[in-house]
């Protein structure tokens, strides 16, 4: 089935929030620290500046607390005081113009005494670096199954590695945007984002209104890969703070340099394994600690670290495992959500330390996963025993067969052997990602969704579920459509808009399709039974069905509803962290084939396999589109994506400096599913969003180890990275 | 402080415009926001990115690199004037087709560099779409089915009718999908190469 936004998409018609006609619409624009940490002494507003109608806002000017919070009550919305990161919002500025707006902030200072700032997670802070609680640890975690000492210290090998991951910039190609105005007593913000419930709690607490006078509607959003969860609360509270104080609609768009400079990125993370193992290679054994700088403010750390450290020993069975895990807080910005969540962190050390580990004990590498990879009946770190009826061996044998793993390694041996510069190798990583919510995420967040039965036998789904370029629109028309047994023209997808749409989560954790997949299944369900038709009903009956209903009850809303039920036999520990953390995993094995170039010292992917098993897939179009997207950001952080710190900061905020993959840069990538329905997601099907994000990176690694004979840990891997190596 | 204004002669998808316009203007903004043609987008200003990609007497330009008094007496195109009357063009349709316009923030310029390269090269191979594209940044699809559907289109200008790529074809070779996976006959563990 094609997609079914697509041709507004196509001639131009579709509107950012840009592209939104606003009458009679101020722009803003935002004065930000020049330094990553200090106390605020004065913001000098030029005096030309000062009654030329120009609007002025700053944090006095926030009716409620200065604080958005998504775990923690510490992420201010405009710096007061002191600042704890470069490019931290101070002032708010609306003009005429959007140049006029983007001069006057550039001409208004901010002058701030420096304090000690904490640059480096990596290092114990000094005591004046210290800023939260006694250590800067902005949150810790363990988890912790069986005797780990006792079975390292028998374990006849100990391998030890240490590994370590970049931060990564969303690049969403549609910078942050919102647009904000007045409707009466009610505050109206429009724009570019992920979770509108997300950006309506922080609205309401910060502007100290009710809900009813606060509305967020969703725009056609140009990308979001996480960076629209998080940061999109803090854009809309500063639209709507500029438009209330002018009594003017504001339109507030971020320009890529400020985009790529303010605003949250993938979390760097330092990993470090020992692991305990017998002769031949089974593992006995995980001791593992993670560590995540958490940049400024909380955000999402605490989250991300556990979805983190829950990957963090791979798909493979051991009885005896140690995961601690803390985020420090540093003097940059804010590390927060990225597609993977911390997963794909944790998957590449885990799946090079295998590589490291094969090497080392000469068994190998395809021999030790097939001989530690889980099987139904055996348990997870948290202790989740999985039984989903999935063959793991399978899926890495697919992977094996389509890229001829075997025959290209000889091939390779042969080929570097000849060639004077050229070294090929291939390398594979076997992995898997939790669908949803971790732990008892869903159960907490208890979704509400409806599906509403309209007078001309129409059917609209109403859900806070958002489009951004994944497909939601057309997976949510055909669950409607085959489930109500209608055509998709006869399914209407409601614009996510909190005044018309109930809270079903935030799109988010791979979760749309699964979980919110599987309440529109249920609610179109109870649609039928609410016009008093059973299962068999066909389309036209239950058209003709909902036609009756509105002419017997005029003016009345049809809605059929559903609400989360957790699957059964699901048991999670928040105390402990034991248990069932994820209700479903996907599970995959990626083999890339790189060439490194010893003259220039670059690595270049020049075969991709991907292999998973997602549960049922839905559609084919969206499904590779997600893997071979995810796959390419995946081959990007890997070996082309660097942001380069200054002060706290990002130096290479342009796209001319910061590299992404470009049409040039891509392999050939072979995607494949397997299919194992999952009983509890929307039409079988398993979340698949973030997965693909988790393997190219280690397999790539794995690959240039094997192509050159060097042992690359730090991501990622640009040439000079690869020079020290190769020269060393 | 009132920016100067110049008035300009454009032609804009075979449509004469006098606009006025502020006078350092690029030609992304005098489209954006003196036409209100928002099918070009923005995402850098810098010239970065290609998503202002527009057609300026045939060739790619970057629009926020060209001030708009530079193309005047020139024939400009955005997305709003590739339709051919009601029907799409081509390289609409076989987008449409192939799931190739994800978010779709890229997609305008994507289409319009792509309708330049078809025009000049009826025939391109993959390696020169990749080239001809690799100024056009796209985060979302992995440029796959991006490029298959300019291919494709390609092939639908020659007049070739029957060229919508299997689907196998689209991602290089065959796709198993096995279900369940217990139906597999050959034993996983064995591994072949
Ligand atoms: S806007 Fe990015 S190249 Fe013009
Ligand atoms: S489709 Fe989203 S950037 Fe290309």
């Amino acid at each position: 089935m094609k997609r079914f936004e697509g041709l507004e998409k196509l001639t131009g018609r579709t509107l950012f929030i840009d592209d939104l006609p606003l009458e009679n619409c101020l722009w803003g624009a935002t004065v930000r620290s020049p330094a990553a940490r200090g106390t605020i002494r004065q913001v000098r507003v030029p005096n030309h500046l000062e009654g030329s109608g120009l609007v002025l806002v700053d944090h006095r000017d926030l009716p409620g607390p200065n604080v958005v919070s998504l775990i923690t009550d510490d992420w201010p919305i405009l710096a007061a005081e002191t600042v704890r990161h470069r490019y931290e919002p101070v002032m708010l500025v609306a003009a005429e113009s959007r140049a006029a707006a983007r001069r006057a902030a550039a001409q208004i200072e901010v002058v701030v005494d420096p304090l000690p700032a904490a640059l480096d997670f990596r290092q114990t802070p000094t005591a004046e670096q210290i800023q939260v609680g006694d250590d800067n640890v902005l949150k810790q975690l363990k988890i912790e199954r069986g005797e780990v000492d006792e079975a390292l210290a028998a374990a006849p090998i100990v391998v030890e590695g240490e590994y370590e991951t970049g931060a990564q910039e969303h690049v969403y190609l549609e910078p942050q945007g919102m647009a904000a105005w007045l409707d009466g007593e009610v505050v109206v913000v429009h724009g570019s984002l992920q979770c509108p419930y997300y950006v309506e709690s922080a609205l309401t607490r910060a502007l100290d209104l009710p809900a009813e006078r606060v509305r967020v509607i969703q725009a056609a959003t140009g990308g979001g890969f996480g960076g629209k969860e998080d940061f999109p609360s803090i854009v809309a509270i500063h639209a709507a703070l500029l438009a209330i104080k002018a009594q003017r609609p504001i339109k507030l768009i971020y320009d890529r340099g400020e985009d790529m400079a303010a605003t949250t990125k993938r979390h760097p993370a330092w990993i470090r394994h020992r692991t305990g193992l017998s002769e031949e290679g089974q593992i006995l054994a995980h001791d593992i600690e993670v560590v995540l700088d958490g940049g400024a403010y909380v955000t999402l750390s605490p989250v991300v670290l556990s979805r983190g450290m829950i990957h963090a020993a791979g798909p493979y069975a051991c009885d005896h495992v140690r995961i601690r895990g803390r985020a420090m807080m540093t003097n940059s910005v804010p590390f927060g959500a990225f597609r993977g969540f911390g997963a794909p962190q944790t998957l590449f050390a885990i799946e090079r330390h295998m590589d490291v580990i094969a090497k080392q004990i000469g068994v190998d590498p395809v021999k030790l996963r097939r001989l530690n990879l889980l099987t139904d009946g055996q348990a997870t770190a948290t202790g989740q025993v999985i039984d989903d009826g999935t063959d793991r061996q399978q899926v890495l044998s697919r992977a094996l067969d389509l890229s001829r793993f075997t025959y290209k390694r000889s091939q390779h041996t042969a080929f570097n052997a000849e060639h004077a510069y050229l070294r090929r190798g291939i390398g594979l990583a076997c992995f898997f990602h939790g669908a949803g919510f971790t732990g008892s995420g869903e159960r907490a967040m208890k979704s509400l969704l409806h599906v509403a039965g309209l007078a001309d036998g129409r059917v609209e789904v109403l859900s806070a579920s958002t489009e951004i370029g994944q497909g939601t629109t057309t997976i949510f028309t055909q669950i409607a459509a085959d489930q109500l047994r209608l055509d998709p023209e006869q399914i209407l997808i409601a614009q996510p808009d909190t005044w018309r749409v109930p809270d079903n989560g935030p799109t988010v954790a791979s979760r749309t399709t699964m979980v919110v997949g599987r309440l529109i299944e249920r609610a179109c369900d109870n649609l039928r039974e609410r016009v008093g038709l059973d299962a068999a009903a066909t389309g036209t009956e239950l058209q003709a069905a909902l036609v009756a209903w509105h002419e017997e009850h005029p003016d009345e809303e049809l809605l059929g509803s559903a609400r989360y039920q957790q699957p059964p036999g699901i048991e999670w520990d928040d105390e402990t962290y034991r248990g069932d953390a994820y209700s479903a995993y996907g599970w995959a094995t990626y083999v890339a084939e790189v060439e490194v170039d010893l003259r220039t010292y670059t690595a270049r992917v020049i075969d991709f396999v991907a292999v998973q098993e997602i549960g049922k897939v839905l559609n084919e179009t969206l499904a590779r589109g997600q893997i071979q997207g995810g796959v390419v950001q995946g081959i990007g952080w890997a070996l082309l994506e660097e942001c380069r710190w200054q002060e706290g900061g990002m130096a290479n905020h342009q796209l001319t400096n910061y590299i992404i993959p470009t049409s040039d840069d891509v392999p050939s990538i072979r995607v494949a599913f397997l299919e194992n329905p999952y009983p509890h997601g929307g039409q079988g099907a398993k979340g698949i969003g973030e997965l693909p994000l988790d393997g190219p990176a280690p397999a790539i690694f794995n690959a240039v180890a094997a192509a050159t004979g060097v042992d690359p840990r730090v991501l990622p891997l640009v040439p000079e990275r690869l020079m020290e190596l190769i020269e060393q | 402080m009132a920016d100067p204004m110049t008035a300009l002669n454009l032609r804009i998808n075979g449509e004469e415009r006098r606009v006025l316009s502020p006078t350092h203007h690029t030609l992304l903004e005098v489209l954006r926001e003196e036409c209100s043609l928002t099918g070009t987008k923005h995402g850098c200003e810098l010239g970065e990115c290609g998503v202002c990609t527009v057609l300026v007497d045939g060739q790619p330009v970057l629009s926020c690199l060209v001030l708009a008094a530079e193309v005047e007496e020139c024939a400009i195109e955005t997305v709003e004037g590739m339709q051919r009357g009601n029907e799409l063009h081509p390289l609409q349709s076989t987008f449409a087709d192939l799931g190739a316009a994800q978010c779709g923030y890229c997609t305008p310029g994507i289409l319009l560099t792509a309708q330049a390269l078809i025009a000049d090269n009826p025939q391109p191979s993959d390696g020169e779409i990749r080239e001809a594209l690799s100024g056009n940044l796209c985060r979302c699809t992995g440029y796959h089915k991006i490029i298959e559907a300019v291919r494709w289109a390609a092939a639908l200008e020659r007049g070739e009718a029957d060229a919508k790529p299997p689907s196998e074809a689209l991602y290089g070779s065959p796709l198993p999908r096995i279900s369940p996976p217990s139906a597999q006959e050959e034993d996983p563990r064995q591994e072949k190469g």
